[in-house]
């Protein structure tokens, strides 16, 4: 196993347990109130569906409670960070799964977005 | 420019509408359920396998309208499509003159009768609306060139009725950032939570950045409000509300009252840009609400040219 394969592992070792961490390799844990929106079941990364249920239960799974409820809730307790649930979040790059997000912080991978989405999104928002 | 765009531009008073699902039949048939409402409405919505039910596609559906002479609405789901299918059926759109587009999240599979499904989600549906602009401004999402670039009027959802309610108006305004020039907010029964999410739209100065339109929906039976209280997706119906319809002696007229009085209540709200108006079965009385709303026929709105043809 090369150097960033073993962190991953111990990434994935420290997060899964914490956040139910997906491995989507381009961490956004900090924008949404610590909370991991790939555990979303429709994996929405800008805030919660329509489908919400009236007691805060999630539409695809009614047994657990929705992803985004406890995002807004937890971000809205942080320290810092606050407003950044309201940041613009590009499309996941489906390439960095299962890679380590703490190595491509590093490198800057997972800040890399499509070339027409940076052009047009990033500078308008 | 779409006409819908034009209007919203000018600060008219809009009216949409849901077609009812198509499944066939042609020309033919969009006619056939077009025409009830067709003198009220100004843009109607091509819906995208509402409910996950397959039904033909909101593009097909759109290209029909057109050649009605009808204006449509285009709606487009991130469940079914990932995002190499989202630039295609938006670039497609263009191509038949349809600009005006309304990007959804999507209900999930299990609310629909193939619940096996692999659902998608490649984008969200906030990704979809900057999507949108990143065509108009002439190329593809990898940066390759779209020539000649084209233009939408990006329309959203929002449901305000919905928890985290107070967070629903920054998810709105998230939307109008990312490019959505208009909202169709999702109907609800509760009013309270319609006026709640009209008013901090109005103090954020958010119904200044983008046109919201509230939804109202027209049932026609016991079983139908019964049935929506059950099987839509973030639809919360007040128990005594299904209760006034089952205890009435006129299951429809009461629905129809009760679709009047959640119309003028949401037409009393602040920043109000018009109404969207569904019915999940054939039109159930779009034009005899629009009547007695006071909103004038679309051909005498265009006409005086603004929205003081609307009672309020």
């Amino acid at each position: 196993m090369n150097a960033s394969g073993l962190v991953a592992r111990v990434e994935h070792a420290v997060k899964k347990p914490i956040w139910g961490c997906q491995m989507c390799g381009q961490c956004v844990l900090h924008d949404t109130g610590l909370t991991c929106p790939m555990t979303c079941p429709k994996t929405l990364r800008n805030g919660p569906c329509g489908g919400v249920g009236a007691d805060g239960h999630c539409e695809v799974k009614p047994e657990m409670r929705c992803v985004w409820l406890n995002a807004y809730e937890r971000s809205e307790r942080l320290p810092l960070w606050r407003g950044h649930i309201d940041k613009v979040r590009p499309p996941v790059d489906n390439r960095l799964k299962g890679t380590s997000s703490w190595v491509n912080f590093v490198t800057g991978r997972d800040r890399q977005v499509p070339e027409g989405w940076a052009a047009d999104v990033e500078s308008a928002a | 420019m779409s006409n819908l765009q034009h209007k919203l531009d000018a600060g008219e008073f809009v009216v949409t509408a849901e077609l009812p699902v198509i499944d066939g039949g042609g020309l033919v048939e969009i006619q056939r359920q077009l025409e009830p409402m067709r003198p009220f409405v100004d843009a109607f919505n091509a819906t995208d396998n509402p409910s996950a039910h397959a039904h033909c596609s909101p593009l097909a559906v759109a290209i029909g309208l057109t050649q009605v002479g009808a204006e449509p609405v285009m709606q487009l789901v991130c469940r079914d499509r990932n995002r190499l299918a989202l630039e295609s059926d938006l670039v497609g759109a263009a191509m038949y003159g349809i600009e005006n587009i309304s990007c959804l999240t999507g209900d999930d599979v299990t609310a629909g009768d193939e619940p096996e499904t692999r659902r998608v989600f490649d984008l969200d549906s906030v990704q979809l609306i900057a999507l949108a602009r990143v065509l108009e401004n002439g190329h593809y999402l990898s940066g390759r060139p779209l020539s000649p670039a084209p233009h939408y009027c990006v329309g959203a959802v929002e449901n305000p009725a919905a928890p985290p309610y107070e967070y629903r108006v920054r998810r709105a305004a998230k939307k109008a950032l990312a490019g959505a020039r208009f909202m169709q907010l999702q109907l609800t029964f509760r009013p309270e939570q319609l006026a709640r999410f009209m008013h901090a739209a109005h103090d954020t100065g958010l119904s200044q950045r983008i046109a919201l339109i509230p939804s109202i929906c027209i049932l026609r039976s016991v079983g139908g409000i019964r049935f929506v209280a059950r099987n839509v997706p973030g639809l919360d119906v007040p128990p005594e509300m299904v209760a006034r319809v089952e205890g009435a002696a006129d299951a429809e007229a009461e629905c129809f009252e009760i679709a009047y009085e959640l119309a003028t209540h949401a037409l009393a709200q602040p920043g109000v840009a018009g109404l969207h108006f569904i019915s999940f079965r054939k039109d159930a009385g779009i034009a005899a609400l629009c009547t007695r709303l006071g909103i004038a026929p679309r051909q005498e709105r265009e006409s005086h040219g603004h929205s003081a043809s609307v009672a309020l």
